[in-house]
Formats: structure tokens, C-alpha cells, sequence
């Protein structure tokens, strides 16, 4: 059918038609699957049309260019944790769909195509790792970090905004390809031969390898700033062991980002080498072979999952500590059980691929070196265990988050160990089974860690505390929502319900099929209710600020400014001596010393041609996924010409006179004598002025 | 001046040290004295200690204070580096056995 | 702890570096990692290149297609440039003259320029031959790697064009002295992983 459409205008538009618009598509064949995908892509063209239309009513343009050219860490993590929450909430509602399909196609064909079902699920688990949890870690590390090494900012601001740039583009590769073309049916990992030429000769696949080829250069770029930053810009006083957990966490997350990118990096060029020029890496003929695939790309997997959780295991270390007034219980062993995750997660990755057909003796090495990394995850649980036993816990939202991690994750841990012996993994290989463990891993070791971090130091990033109710009520709807939506599957797998199966024969399965879609139902609640929260917060602002800067009594050096934090984060450069700088500082009288003096600070300027790198970046790929020649040739050129033109600017830093930081500094003073210091019994009212009462 | 000599110094005796491993490289495969096993064993041994050479004479790795984090790094690396080569061939080498 | 010091890490500016530069530590070791990042890049192209030695597909053989003597060549040329680069690291730290440092890097480029010419030589001959890419796994492995170490040498080429451009308009202000620096590191690296490709695609084809 589609060879009736010729391409138009080949030279100009490649290999588009107009039969690559969802719109003539659901006109021409009006059933449910196509009138969903037409709705999503004008969901994406509305979007788009209302921002525009807002930025134009409110004069705000200015604001915007302000913003995507600057090249401060905590603009940047404010913007990498915008576009995650964005993404976020399209791989939500595409979740919700898949389980819809499911409850719905029971012996029957259901509401959605097979093909739509399987873009929907490449999409999903795409957007999730790539485009959500990557840019909503990297965002909060790029925000915090710094703050807590007491640095002004990351090592390259300049390469920072690039990695932004890039990681940004993806996500809009990612949000076109829902406009234009249709995307990958391969999943997320890409196995070919099936995403090869042969099978799938269609845009798809390209969209899935440029998207993710964008974000996997952004995050190598992220994590060589993050590692470099940590290494070299640390505070006089702030030795290795001194740093807050989630530094440590972070050092080691960015490792693994600058050492797992690249065999992404490798599998997903060579994949192209075969797409584009008609190489044989992965081909079934001529010597092709598509286990070196799912080796690369495993190399590349496993310590990614780490990647993504590590930071969150900072995280509940920060919030675990704070939040039962205590001091970390067991820094050492954390540390020492961090480092001990990040190599051992390059030892394991063939336990993604079992069934390949290895011998025995091989599949068995790495089952014993995956149920290893168990003894280190456990470690951490009993430290954070330890460190609420006897301490005055509250509950705050990022707190109940926490606990909600620490027993969800353990009963993932356990299906871990599981799937870790390679004769179970031979019957639960590639089943729901599977799907349930993995969520079990990264919903509670990922997404709550990140939405606890969120919570955490949104009032450090705006100076306004989140509502707090809307907090809780998104909480228990993640919480009852993961598990109605994950347990069931738990079932389906052992009873032998693939994955990504869009048809179901099997009426056995319907109540458990019923009670998933229940649970998506609630998770799409859950995150209704982060958007109510975010509105209602936005609107009591008044009520809630908390300029003093430390809301929850906190103990690293990030609660030690105004909250939002000048542009310079600190006028003086602290000095530290000790593991909970700031908690203990506050207690001495040490901290929150008018100095008479103020130096002169040299901060960087904006940049347009970090951004424009990420436009040539996503040019280039949309150039290549269409076959737009022309387009794609002139996008690399112009990061050519954007890198050596930066190369020659001079003009990279500017200075904030001495007279401007003393204003901003005494301004800060004023209001932090004007503040009540508080009591932890008040914290989540508006009398938190973001002061705590030290005299204990 | 001294240290200029040094330095100049230190980069010609890398360049001839590279210069003499290469050349026996060669000399190995031309006229070969030892089965093709090791034979290819000798080629990557030179060529491994060619590396150490280049890293230490040109790259100016070394066990001094200055370059620690540096020597870390390369370590740390290397560790990586051997891992994912040689799971890698393990597995692939062990597949197509298993196939032929 | 990283008290600003003298001492660059990484590459020798030793205790006689004359304009110290709190920058200097982090954008070199920066400019580090990215290289190692790199190297696992290459040493996983290596890794394919191994798995794929023998899948020929009945077309021709590394025995065949590569030639010794041209590979002699091209490691004499890039190993001689790897020292005129460290020669010009040098011009740069005691000489300060843009007349010396220019001259060292000119070499280094005609030398670089050089080992494409010979390269793309090499490589034309192996496409009149028939040993193209797409002809087998084997030759789509050599072709990912081998190139692309001299996509990597071109893209030095430019950069030295672009730091003469700049030697010219600044002088040797604190990044032109950075980015001489991290040149400097860049083309040793390119040598480094040559030797790799030198051992094991060239003298590993004609083992006896």
C-alpha cells in the first residue's frame, strides 16, 4: 500500500511521504489504534503551540534564550529535571496503554495494533532509561553536587550545556518521532538482525539509534564534568572521606557513565554502519553476527542499571540522615559497598543473555558474580536501617519514600537472586517475570529515590517548600499503584506469559491482567498528583518560602546558602573539617557569618554555541532518519564550526563586582536574622522559614 | 637549560625505545623463528611494552606524586579495558565453538 | 586534596611550567577521562575485530589485502610525529617563540598529512582489489577501526590548524597553552592505539 505514495520532492525531503503522518493515516484507515497514535502526535503539536503562544503572551522569550544558554549548574539541573519530568509523564501514559491493551485483549485483538503495541513499549522502556531517569539524575547531581563539594560550579560549564543540549534533542528525536514517521517496534535494547535493514526497512529503528546515540554522548559528556568536578573542585578541608554520600554516589555513577557509554556508543554506530552503508556486523549473511550485539549492548546495560541507581542510593543516604536528625550510620562500609557495586557491575552483564547458548561453565561465572553484588546492596540496607534505629524519624515525603524503597527493592533483590541462576533464568527468561523484576529494581531504586531527591531540594532550588499533602497522596499512589501493577506479573511470568505480547490466549490470566491495568490506572494518579502538587506549590508560594535556606535542619554544605542559591553559590569558599560541615557548623555558631569584605567573583557567560550543538545534533539526526542528506551534512558541519568558533572566544567568564555580592550576601543576612529559627515539630508549616533551632 | 635537556632527553630515549620494539615487531614477522602462537604472543608483548614506554616517556605517567590521579585512571581503565575485550572473546570464541 | 600546584597532572610541565594556571589541573585530567572513554571505544572495536578475524565469508584475506611494508611506514610516520609533538610542548615551555613551536607543529601536521596520504593509499588499493566493507564481517570489522583511528588523525590535523590560527591571534595565552597541551596528549593517544593496530591487524595477518 504505501508504494502508492511516491516520496515527494526526494532530494529535499528523503524518504518522506505524507503517509508518514499519523493524521492521513487515521484518515485513511479511522480505527482505534491510528486515531490514538494521530492523538498523541497532536498532543505534540499542541504542546508545542501552547508554549510558544505562552512564551509569546507573557514577553518571556528572553527568559527562555536566558535560560537554555546559561551556562550555570544549577540552570542546567533545573532543566535536565524539566525535561525528564516531561518524558516522565508521556512514558506513563504509554505504560497505562499497554496495560489497557492487555486487560482488553484477552482472546481478542484488542484496541491497539501489534505494531502500535510495540512502538509503544520501545518507546516506553527508550524514554524511560534514556530520556527520564538519565536526565532526572543527571540534573540532580548537576544541581546539588557542586553545592555540597562547595564548589561554584562543575569543572566544564561549557561541555555542560553541551551535554544538556544533546541530551535535550534526543528527548525532542524522541517527541518527533511521535509526529513524523513512526518509531522502533525492536524495543529497547535494539536486538538485530530484526532492527537490521532486512527486517526493518522502515524509519523506526533509526529514530531509536540517533535518539539514543544523542543521549549517550550527552551523558559520556555529563559524567567525564561530573567525575572531573569531584576529583579537582573540592573545598580546602573536603578530603575523599569527608564527602557527603551522595557525592561518593555520584563520583561513582559518573565512572560508569564515562566507561559503559561507549560500548552503547560502538553498538549502536556499528548497528548504523549496517543500516546506512551495508555492513555485516550484525547481518545473517556474510559472516554477520548478532551475539555481538547483545554483547556490546549488554557491556554497555548492566552497569547502566547502576548508573541509575547509585545516585538514588545517595539520595536516601542524604534523606535517611537528615530526617532522623542522626549522622549517617556507617559512612565507611557505604563507601567501600558504592565502589564495590561500580566494578562488580562490569563483571556481570552476560546474565542478561543466558539463553544465548555459552557453555554452561560461562553462564555459571556470571551467575555467581550477579548474586555478589547483593552482598554490597545488602550492606547499604542495614546501614540505612542503622542509621534511623533510635533517631527521631519524621515522615516527611522524601522519609516515606525511602522506607518504601528499602522493602520494595529488598523483594526485587530477592527475584534478582532468581533470575541470577542460570537454569531458573532458562524458564523465566523472557517472560513478565522479567519485566516484573525490573521494575521491582528501578521503580523503588530509581524513581522514588529521584522523586524523594526532588522533594527534598526543590525548596533549595526555588525557595519554596512542595504541599505537602499533594506529596503524600502521589506517595501512597506510587506505592499501591507499583505494587498492583508489578505483582501480578510476577504471577503471569511464572505461569509463562511473555513479554510484549499485545494478544493473550489465555482467560487464566484475566483477573491478574485486570488487577495490573488497576495498578497503571493508580500510577497515572500518582502522577496527576505530582503535577496537582507542583500547581498547588506554585500558588501558596508565598506561604512556604524559605529564602534562610535550611528547611529540614540539614548537615552538607548545600543547606549552608539562600535558598535558591546566588548565582555564585558561595561568596566565601568554605573550609570544612569535618563530615557534616554544616550541621555541625550551625551548632558551633560557625556558620552564617556576616564578613565585612567581599572579593570580586568571576562566574562564566552565556553560550550560544553549546546550544547550537545541540540543534546541529538533532538536525543532523532527523537529517539522517529521513535521508535528508543535505540537512544531516550541513547540521555536522556547523558542530565542527560551533566547537573550533568556541575555541577562539575569549570573552568566557564575567565578573560580579564585590559591591553586587556583598548586597547579595547581606540581603541573605537580614533575612536570615529576620527569620524565627524553628523546631522540627513545625517544619511542614508556614512558620519554616528555612531556619532550624539549634540549641538543642 | 638542564631541564630542557632532560625533558628532550627523555622524549628521544622513548622515540628510540619505541623505534627498537617496533623494528623487532617487524623482525619477528619477517623472519620468524617460533610457531605462529608465539609468535603472535611476542608481537603482543612488544607491543604491550611499547605502550608502557610511550605512557611513560611521551604521556609521562609515573608512580610521582603529580601524576597519581593520572596513573589511577590508566590503571582503572586498563582494568575495564581487559575485562570487556576479554569477556568479550571469551564468549564469542565459546559461542561459535559451541556452533561449529 | 587539589590545592592548586604547579604540578600539571598528566603531562610533564613539571615544576618549571613559568605561567601556572588553576584551570590547567582540571582541563587536562578532563581532557584524560574523555581519552580513556575513548580507548573503550577502540578496544571494543578490537574486541569485534577479533570475533569477526575469520568470518571471511570466502572473500579476501587479511594475509592478502594487508601489506607490511606500507604499515612499516605509516608507524615510522606516526611515531616521529609523536616525538616532533612532544618537541613542540617543549618549544612551547622554554622557548615561548611562535616561530619554534609552529615550525615543531608544522612537522608534526606534514607528518600526520603524510600518514593519511599513505593510508587512503592503502586503503583505495584494498577497494580496487575488492575488499571492500560490504563484502564481509571481516572487512566491515577493519574498515570501523582502522579508519576510524584516521578520522581521529584528521580531526588532530585540524586542531593543529585551528591552535597555529590561534598561536597567531593570542600568542600563548592560558587555553591556547591548554590546548597545545591536550593536542599534545590527543596525538600520543593516536600513537598508542596505532601500535595496538599495527599488532594486531597488520603483523598479526602475516604470522607464519
Amino acid at each position: 500500500m504505501q508504494t502508492a505514495y511516491s516520496p515527494i520532492w526526494p532530494a529535499v525531503l528523503g524518504r518522506f511521504t505524507w503517509h508518514d503522518l499519523p493524521f492521513v493515516r487515521a484518515w485513511e484507515n479511522p480505527n482505534a489504534s491510528e486515531i490514538i497514535g494521530a492523538g498523541a502526535a497532536s498532543l505534540v503539536i499542541i504542546g508545542f503551540v501552547i508554549t510558544v503562544a505562552l512564551l509569546t503572551r507573557y514577553r518571556r522569550w528572553g527568559t527562555l534564550v536566558e535560560w537554555v544558554t546559561s551556562l550555570d549548574h544549577k540552570k542546567i539541573g533545573i532543566m535536565y529535571v524539566a525535561i525528564a519530568l516531561v518524558m516522565l509523564s508521556r512514558a506513563v501514559v504509554e505504560a497505562v496503554l499497554m496495560r489497557m491493551q492487555q486487560a482488553a485483549a484477552i482472546g481478542d485483538p484488542g484496541f491497539l495494533s501489534s505494531d502500535h503495541f510495540s512502538q509503544l513499549f520501545s518507546t516506553h522502556g527508550s524514554i524511560m532509561v534514556f530520556f527520564m531517569a538519565m536526565p532526572f539524575l543527571t540534573g540532580v547531581i548537576n544541581y546539588v553536587m557542586p553545592l555540597q563539594i562547595g564548589a561554584r560550579d562543575m569543572a566544564f560549564p561549557w561541555a555542560n550545556s553541551v551535554a544538556l543540549s544533546l541530551t535535550g534533542g534526543g528527548a525532542i528525536l524522541m517527541m518527533v518521532s511521535l509526529v513524523v514517521g513512526r518509531f522502533s517496534t525492536g524495543g529497547w535494547s535494539g536486538y538485530p538482525p530484526y532492527t537490521g535493514l532486512a527486517f526493518s526497512p522502515d524509519v523506526g529503528p533509526d529514530y531509536w539509534i540517533w535518539a539514543v546515540t544523542l543521549g549517550s554522548i550527552g551523558s559520556t559528556l555529563g559524567g567525564i564534568n561530573i567525575a572531573c568536578t569531584i576529583f579537582k573542585l573540592r573545598a580546602p578541608g573536603m578530603t575523599y572521606m569527608r564527602m557527603p554520600m551522595f557525592c561518593w554516589t555520584s563520583l561513582c555513577t559518573s565512572i560508569l557513565m564515562i566507561f559503559a557509554m561507549p560500548p552503547l556508543t560502538v553498538a549502536t554506530a556499528l548497528l548504523a554502519l549496517d543500516r546506512y552503508l551495508g555492513f555485516h556486523f550484525f547481518t545473517n549473511d556474510l559472516g554477520g553476527n548478532m551475539m555481538n550485539y547483545a554483547n556490546l549492548f549488554w557491556l554497555f546495560g548492566h552497569p547502566e542499571v547502576y548508573i541509575l541507581i547509585l545516585p538514588a542510593f545517595g539520595i536516601y543516604s542524604e534523606v535517611v540522615s537528615t530526617f532522623s536528625s542522626k549522622e549517617l550510620y556507617g559512612y565507611v562500609s557505604l563507601v567501600l559497598a558504592t565502589m564495590a557495586i561500580a566494578v562488580l557491575s562490569f563483571t556481570v552483564w552476560v546474565h542478561h543473555f543466558f539463553t544465548m547458548g555459552q557453555s554452561a561453565n560461562i553462564n555459571t561465572v556470571f551467575g555467581i558474580a550477579t548474586m555478589t553484588i547483593g552482598v554490597p546492596t545488602g550492606v547499604k540496607i542495614y546501614d540505612w536501617i542503622w542509621t534511623m534505629f533510635r533517631g527521631e524519624v519524621r515522615f516527611s515525603v522524601p522519609m516515606l519514600y525511602s522506607l518504601a524503597f528499602m522493602v520494595t527493592f529488598v523483594i526485587g533483590g530477592f527475584t534478582g537472586i532468581i533470575l541470577a541462576i542460570p537454569p531458573l533464568d532458562y524458564v523465566f527468561h523472557n517472560t513478565l517475570f522479567l519485566v516484573a523484576h525490573f521494575h521491582n529494581m528501578l521503580i523503588p531504586g530509581l524513581l522514588y529515590g529521584l522523586l524523594a531527591g526532588y522533594t527534598y531540594w526543590f525548596p533549595k532550588a526555588f525557595g519554596v517548600r512542595l504541599n505537602e499533602r499533594w506529596g503524600r497522596i502521589a506517595f501512597a499512589c506510587w506505592v499501591i499503584g507499583f505494587y498492583l501493577a508489578f505483582m501480578p506479573l510476577y504471577v503471569l511470568g511464572a505461569s509463562g506469559m511473555a513479554r510484549r505480547t499485545s494478544e493473550i490466549f489465555e482467560p487464566d490470566f484475566r483477573p491478574w491482567l485486570y488487577v495490573a491495568g488497576a495498578g497503571a490506572l493508580v500510577i497515572l494518579c500518582a502522577l496527576a498528583s505530582l503535577v496537582v502538587q507542583l500547581v498547588v506549590s506554585i500558588r501558596e508560594r508565598d506561604a512556604n518560602r524559605v529564602f534562610a535556606g535550611d528547611p529540614w535542619d540539614g548537615r552538607s554544605l548545600e543547606w549552608s546558602t539562600s535558598s535558591p542559591p546566588p548565582e555564585y553559590n558561595f561568596a566565601v569558599i568554605p573550609h570544612v573539617d569535618g563530615r557534616d560541615p554544616f550541621y555541625d557548623g550551625k551548632r558551633d555558631n560557625g556558620h552564617y557569618r556576616r564578613h565585612a569584605h567581599y572579593d570580586a567573583i568571576s562566574v562564566p557567560r552565556n553560550s550560544v554555541t553549546s546550544l547550537s550543538i545541540g540543534v546541529a545534533g538533532l538536525g543532523a539526526a532527523f537529517g539522517l532518519v529521513w535521508h535528508m542528506w543535505w540537512l544531516a551534512i550541513i547540521a555536522v558541519l556547523g558542530i565542527v564550526a560551533a566547537l573550533i568558533l568556541r575555541s577562539f572566544v575569549r570573552d568566557t567568564h564575567r565578573t560580579i563586582p564585590a559591591a553586587e555580592v556583598a548586597e547579595t550576601e547581606h540581603r541573605w543576612h537580614d533575612a536570615l536574622n529576620a527569620a524565627t529559627p524553628i523546631g522540627r515539630d513545625v517544619e511542614f508549616t508556614p512558620r519554616n522559614q528555612g531556619l532550624a533551632e539549634t540549641a538543642a | 637549560m638542564n631541564d630542557r635537556r632532560r625533558e628532550t632527553l627523555t622524549y628521544l630515549t622513548g622515540f628510540m625505545l619505541a623505534l627498537a620494539l617496533t623494528l623487532a615487531a617487524f623482525a619477528a614477522v619477517h623472519w620468524p623463528v617460533a610457531s605462529a602462537g608465539t609468535t603472535l604472543a611476542i608481537i603482543l608483548g612488544l607491543g604491550l611494552v611499547q605502550v608502557v614506554v610511550q605512557f611513560r616517556c611521551f604521556l609521562h605517567i609515573s608512580l610521582a606524586r603529580s601524576s597519581r590521579d593520572d596513573l589511577l585512571l590508566v590503571l582503572f581503565s586498563t582494568l575495564i579495558v581487559t575485562l570487556m575485550v576479554s569477556g568479550t572473546l571469551v564468549i564469542l570464541f565459546n559461542l561459535r565453538e559451541r556452533m561449529m | 586534596m587539589s590545592e592548586p600546584s604547579l604540578q600539571h597532572a598528566g603531562i610533564n610541565m613539571g615544576g618549571t611550567e613559568n605561567r601556572p594556571d588553576a584551570n590547567a589541573e582540571s582541563g587536562i585530567f578532563g581532557f584524560w577521562i574523555f581519552l580513556m572513554s575513548d580507548a573503550v571505544i577502540f578496544a571494543l572495536l578490537f574486541a569485534i575485530y577479533g570475533t569477526a578475524l575469520a568470518a571471511t565469508a570466502g572473500g579476501p584475506t587479511p594475509a592478502r589485502e594487508f601489506k607490511l611494508d606500507s604499515a612499516l611506514a605509516e608507524t615510522l610516520l606516526l611515531l616521529t610525529s609523536s616525538l616532533t609533538i612532544g618537541l613542540t610542548v617543549l618549544a612551547m615551555k622554554y622557548d615561548e617563540t611562535r616561530r619554534a613551536v609552529l615550525a615543531w607543529m608544522g612537522l608534526t601536521f606534514v607528518l600526520g598529512i603524510a600518514f593519511l596520504a599513505l593510508e587512503g593509499h592503502d586503503l583505495a588499493t584494498m577497494f580496487a582489489d575488492g575488499a571492500y566493507p560490504t563484502r564481509s564481517a571481516f572487512l566491515s570489522a577493519f574498515f570501523a577501526l582502522v579508519p576510524l583511528h584516521g578520522i581521529h588523525v584528521l580531526a588532530g590535523c585540524v586542531w593543529m590548524l585551528v591552535m597555529a590560527a590561534q598561536i597567531g591571534a593570542y600568542g600563548f595565552d592560558a587555553r591556547v597553552r591548554i590546548n597545545v597541551l591536550r593536542l599534545s596528549l590527543f596525538w600520543h593517544f593516536l600513537d598508542v592505539i596505532w601500535i595496538a593496530i599495527l599488532s594486531v591487524v597488520y603483523l598479526q595477518a602475516h604470522l607464519p
